[in-house]
């Protein structure tokens, strides 16, 4: 059994020690780190327990008489969920610590550099200069060979398949630059550029490092909640015996055991007992689906009434939900031929910069100056034109938006998001989960009609269950303040409800004898019974959401796969129009017609049924609460109820593209001031320094206004 | 010039002892958990360190 159970990566540090990664995504702060780590400690056999706070994960250093149910148990005693860490899900590579060497060893020799280089301007002459040349040489080349690798390799890429990037200009700046440097040096000349051209690289690598943190960031948070979905099921083997198998175990012909509210793992025919389904994750259809012996049942629905047994007919790739993921990805193609602005900026810019350096190194040889002078001058035009606040440009202002964007709940999953999120004109979304809450609230004029006392009975009733609504129920009661009260033997009979005795009656919360939608029944002996009610509510705020993104100029509407009748009754309550029962296929569809009539689409959904159109869209957002397939689709997640975080994240990605406009015409305009004295043959290491660090200076200022833009 | 020759390399070796003292700390994993390393300090630990 524990060979099962033990899916966390092992490896054996020492003879009798092994080592578990757990992934705990509900710790956020300290006091969670210090429970964490002293309920592990707390444990016998186990040598140590470190919590990565970044990636959410404990790793665990036990002896082998420690299981990893007995963690996981412990873990859940200090009120942690938490599960094994399969092998695929190792988080992948942080981007960002792989610019943090090259980054130290740019401003190390910058620094060292610097130093010389004021000696030499300030007037060191002769042997002096020439050994400061020297020297510099000694530790620039090697610092600029390294740390500028990132940027030759991105360059060589470009122009190996006929394309051009920011990287291009920067990499011929920065090796012509270095070139001449060096034959100045071993020429006895006066100037060398090894200053600038560290500088140069430093700027560059700080903009490209916060870029991938944030991204990192924000990745985290995201692979946080996705590993939340317990992938695996209970299997029933054929002596009786019951054990946990994960989803990427399952084969076809188990027998898996479906407690009520629990997910199915894999596709199957139910082999024993009738249960109603909630297949809204996978069609978006809100009404429960009723399934007996011999029906079809599909991995990702929703268990609702009473335990089943599923015999397993497809598992992993093979099942409905798999198809789904795999017409997403061919969806998501048309995505990844987006251009970034600074690569289409840079197409402009690049030809503009190295015409310029070539016409003035001509013209000064027409002139008649000589061949050394003539190519001095086009280097020294290259140098100033160097786009290093450009390098700058983008990432600054896209890593402080994102920053504010995730203060107010908005993670930016990708790095062209907020370009794309910027441009969108038209917004469809889905219904279920992404306007409404998608879980079943009891209506609270129900509620208010308790009295306390049956209240309080309704709580402790509701919340030793599991099934979805008495979890909604116990959930919107103890937000009123009620507080439970002991109950004697209590009994839940599957598919039928919650009973037991308060004070000598018998209470019972229960199915409800006749009811259309869904609802439940507080049978109180000696008492009238309480119908009590459940609908999927709206979000908070929609209205004021719709609202902020029509004065935007975004018209929205609901593309769902729910029926007509209920997709009608929340069109009716937000005022949009609406197109219902749309399959996966259907959604997409309607995306492709509008992007093909010029409108460029922001979806929002969160369904696997969402999956294609979210891949498929200009852009797209799903809430926290989506399906694992919805949110890895999507380029931004939001945490939290309200619908705000809509207008919220569009108006801060147009703020953004604002300022990176600005930003270009800052660095550029910067630049264009020094171009004349650089081409007039003026230009010195010093200007050159001085332009340098006050144009990135400007620039990262300039995008630190977006620290508010999420507001 | 006297000056030069002995604050010149003192900068550099300086600079380099810095230099690797990030490069160890960076394989060492000191960057791997820069939010747990935030927040740990604000662990109460009881008793003690184990």
């Amino acid at each position: 059994m524990n060979a099962h159970l033990q899916t966390g990566r092992q490896s054996q540090p020492s003879e009798d020690l092994l080592e578990t990664i757990l992934v705990v995504p509900g710790m956020h702060c300290a006091g969670c780190m210090g429970k964490v780590e002293g309920a592990l400690r707390a444990i016998e056999g186990v040598a140590s327990a470190r919590v990565n706070l970044t990636a959410r994960q404990v790793r665990v250093s036990h002896a082998g008489s420690v299981t990893t149910p007995r963690i996981v148990a412990a873990l859940s005693g200090a009120g942690f969920a938490s599960q094994p860490r399969e092998d695929d899900d190792a988080p992948p590579r942080s981007a960002a610590r792989a610019l943090f060497a090259p980054l130290a060893v740019a401003a190390f020799a910058a620094m060292n550099v610097m130093q010389m280089s004021v000696g030499v301007w300030n007037g060191a002459d002769g042997a002096t200069r020439e050994m400061f040349h020297l020297l510099s040489a000694l530790i620039a080349v090697p610092a600029i060979v390294y740390s500028g690798m990132p940027f030759f390799s991105s360059a060589w890429s470009a122009v190996r398949n006929w394309r051009t990037n920011m990287d291009v200009p920067i990499t011929i700046g920065v090796t012509l630059a270095t070139a001449l440097s060096l034959f100045e040096t071993f020429s006895g000349g006066h100037t060398a550029w090894f200053d600038g051209v560290l500088m140069l690289l430093f700027f560059l690598l700080a903009g490209r490092t916060l870029d991938a943190m944030m991204r990192d960031r924000a990745r985290a948070g995201v692979d946080a909640l996705m590993r939340q979905a317990a992938p695996g099921a209970l299997v029933v083997g054929r002596s009786g015996t019951i054990e946990w198998l994960a989803a990427r175990d399952l084969v076809p012909g188990m027998v898996m055991r479906i407690a009520a509210g629990e997910r199915l793992a894999a596709d199957g025919t139910i082999s024993a007992g009738a249960s109603r389904f909630d297949r809204s994750l996978l069609t978006g259809e809100s009404a429960a689906i009723p399934a007996t012996q011999g029906d079809e049942v599909l991995a990702g629905t929703l268990n609702l009434d009473a335990p089943v047994d599923v015999k397993v007919s497809r598992a992993g790739k093979g099942t409905a939900l798999a198809e789904i993921a795999r017409v997403m990805e061919a969806a998501g193609q048309s995505r990844s031929a987006y251009v970034r602005i600074a690569d289409r900026a840079s197409k402009l810019y690049a030809p503009a910069v190295h015409a310029l350096a070539l016409v003035s190194g001509i013209a000064w040889l027409v002139m008649g100056a000589g061949w050394y002078q003539s190519l001095v001058i086009a280097i020294s035009v290259l140098i100033i034109t160097c786009p290093c606040a450009i390098g700058l440009a983008v990432p600054v202002a896209q890593v402080v938006a994102s920053g504010a964007l995730m203060k107010q709940g908005v993670m930016v999953k990708d790095a062209t998001a907020l370009e794309r999120m910027a441009q969108v004109t038209r917004l469809l979304i889905d219904k279920t989960g992404t306007l409404t809450l998608g879980r079943p609230v009891p209506d609270p004029r129900a509620l208010d009609a308790l009295s306390p006392k049956s209240a309080a009975i309704a709580l402790s009733l509701a919340s030793n269950s599991s099934h979805p609504l008495s979890r909604a129920l116990a959930e919107a009661l103890a937000q009123r303040g009620v507080t439970a009260v002991t109950l004697e033997d209590i009994t839940e009979i599957a598919g039928h409800g919650m009973s037991a005795h308060h004070a000598g009656r018998k209470v019972a919360l229960r199915r409800p004898d006749a009811s259309q939608s869904m609802a439940t029944a507080l049978d109180i002996t000696g008492e009238p019974v309480r119908l009590i009610t459940f609908a999927d509510a709206l979000r908070p705020d929609c209205a004021a959401a719709i609202a902020r993104l029509k004065t935007m100029g975004i018209e929205a509407s609901i593309l769902s796969g729910d029926n007509a009748a209920a997709v009608a009754t929340i069109s009716r309550d937000t005022g949009l129009t609406a197109q219902c029962a749309a399959s996966p296929a259907d959604k997409q569809d309607a995306i492709a017609r509008l992007q093909a009539a010029g409108e460029r689409v922001l979806m929002a959904g969160d369904g696997l049924n969402d999956g294609p159109a979210l891949a498929a869209a200009h852009a797209s957002i799903a809430p926290g609460s989506a399906s694992d397939v919805g949110r890895s689709a999507s380029d931004m997640v939001f945490l939290g109820e309200s619908l705000l975080a809509l207008p919220r994240a569009v108006a801060a990605s147009r703020r953004t593209m604002a300022v990176v406009r600005q930003n270009f015409v800052l660095a550029i305009g910067y630049n264009l001031l020094a171009v004349p004295l650089a081409m007039a043959g003026y230009l010195t290491p010093l200007m050159a320094a001085a332009a340098m660090s006050s144009s990135s200076v400007i620039v990262v200022a300039n995008s630190l206004r977006l620290a508010r833009a999420a507001r | 010039m006297n000056s030069i020759a002995l604050l010149l390399p003192l900068a550099l070796i300086m600079g380099s002892i810095g230099l690797g003292a990030f490069f160890w700390s960076l394989r060492r994993g000191q960057y791997e958990d820069m939010d747990g390393a935030a927040n740990r300090i604000l662990i109460d630990e009881e008793g003690p360190l184990p």
